[in-house]
């Protein structure tokens, strides 16, 4: 029983194994990998992007609370950015044996045949042709961080909102446990105001939510919320747009402003006062 | 035999009183009077708080103390840089020109609209470690020494933010920075 105990306290007081040095070696092309895509994606200066995840066999991920789902140990994400057929880096987290999670960018190289890890500080202007300037931004730990836990999981686009429309075929995979029966919705009175909202919470509202560290600013963009829009629209608008970057939201992972999701928060917030008809939510 | 009792005794008890210290509670004065010892010796007011000048040359106006780059200061853009002379700074020293675009310092006060009052420790203490307002915004711009800062302890961190916090709030919106000339964003 003591040897069993020591035995506990030693595998307790490892540190979690280094991040792998390559992709290839963190499981990407493992069985049971699943491709998905959330309904409202996160605008990332145009690339291209798919997304995996990938479950221990036999766990599921505890889903009775919609805005945040349990995902169990060993659970990984990837996410790959491109520029046309060029792959630029695939984002990595993992969620670890204490139950903590932990992030890293992997590089691919120019020929598109491997990607390594990139430094944890990142890499600030990367020359990747097609990208805003020719630099690319590869995030440092911290900045994952800095989405990531700002929000009530830090897996952000799989979720019962971002997959409503993924959910019955992902639920076959038995991959849930308590699922609600019916999918969320955005509550909105129109089309354009549901896919302004979706757009906010997807871009804004990892940080811009009630339960995080910015819960005190008093912005809450992340759904559910009222539909009826922010206190200061303005204000909303202004940042989304501004010319500066050190002043324009998101803060992290953009350089060109969308200009597509910038006249849909537009349409909602100042909808035309003769409007169109428009068809129903 | 006695000798070695006598060491261990005196090895335990010093161990106790490590460990006393180590868990005896930090009164808030305590950690108020740390925190302001911090704040002082720290360089805070040399850039959070307009200078003005005296009859001893310039110095901090601590009738402002902390509290961020005037709002009502209006500035006539920044000397070109000129070979090493990189870096111009306002005679307030509170709005810094170089390769980074200009930069102003922050209402450090507890004002809620302008300066940190509705801060958070979690807020304060992630900006000093990542470099970014509150954690997660902006990138906090040169000259401010994140990379030395950074390296507070969270006790440290937790009495500065508490005597930051209670000193007299004054209302003054510091203005944003501005990005060095030609680094503006465009649309897709």
């Amino acid at each position: 029983m003591r040897a069993l105990f020591l035995l506990c306290l030693a595998l307790a007081a490892l540190p979690a194994a280094a991040l792998p040095p390559r992709l290839a070696d963190t499981g990407l092309d493992a069985p049971g990998v699943i491709a998905f895509e959330p309904q409202y994606p996160l605008w990332s200066d145009g690339t291209a992007k798919r997304r995996w995840l990938y479950l221990p066999p036999g766990a599921t991920i505890d889903a009775s609370r919609p805005g945040a789902w349990d995902f169990p140990v060993g659970t990984k994400a990837w996410k790959e950015f491109s520029y046309g057929a060029r792959r630029i880096e695939t984002r990595y987290s993992e969620r670890l044996a204490d139950g903590s999670w932990r992030f890293a960018a992997y590089v691919w190289n120019a020929e598109g045949t491997e990607a390594v890890l990139a430094p944890a500080q990142g890499i600030r202007a990367l020359p990747v042709p097609g990208a805003p300037g020719g630099r690319y931004a590869i995030p440092s730990r911290t900045d994952c961080l800095a989405c990531h836990e700002g929000a009530a999981v830090p897996v952000l686009g799989f979720s019962a909102l971002q997959l409503a429309r993924e959910l019955p075929r992902l639920s076959s995979l038995k991959i849930f446990r308590n699922l609600p029966a019916e999918a969320p919705r955005i509550a909105a009175p129109t089309a354009t105001a549901r896919a302004a909202l979706g757009y906010l919470h997807a871009n804004c509202g990892h940080c811009h939510n009630d339960a995080g560290p910015l819960a005190e600013v008093g912005l809450v963009l992340a759904q559910p919320a009222a539909a009826a829009g922010p206190a200061a629209p303005r204000r909303l608008l202004e940042r989304m747009r501004s010319p500066n970057p050190l002043t324009r939201m998101p803060p992290l992972g953009v350089r060109l402003i969308d200009a597509e999701g910038v006249a849909l928060v537009e349409r909602w917030l100042h909808p035309d006062p003769q409007p169109r008809p428009e068809p129903l939510p | 035999m006695t000798s070695r009792f006598f060491d261990l005794a005196i090895a335990s008890f010093s161990l106790a009183l490590v460990l006393l210290a180590a868990t005896w509670p930090v009164h808030a004065e305590d950690k108020l009077a740390r925190g302001k010892y911090l704040v002082t010796t720290s360089g805070c007011n040399d850039c959070h708080t307009p200078w003005k000048m005296g009859e001893n040359g310039p110095a901090p106006d601590m009738s402002r103390m902390l509290s961020g780059h005037p709002e009502k200061m209006a500035l006539p853009p920044a000397p070109k840089p000129a070979g090493p002379w990189i870096v111009s700074a306002a005679a307030t020293n509170t709005a810094c020109s170089g390769p980074w675009g200009v930069s102003y310092t922050a209402n450090l006060t507890p004002d809620r609209e302008t300066g940190l009052g509705k801060w958070t420790q979690r807020n304060f203490t992630e900006t000093i470690r990542t470099g970014r307002h509150m954690g997660r915004g902006r990138v906090i711009l040169p000259p401010m020494p994140i990379p030395m800062y950074k390296h507070f302890t969270d006790a440290d961190l937790e009495a500065m933010f508490a005597y930051l916090q209670s000193i007299p709030a004054i209302r003054n919106r510091v203005p944003d920075p501005l990005p060095p000339a030609g680094d503006v964003a465009s649309a897709r």
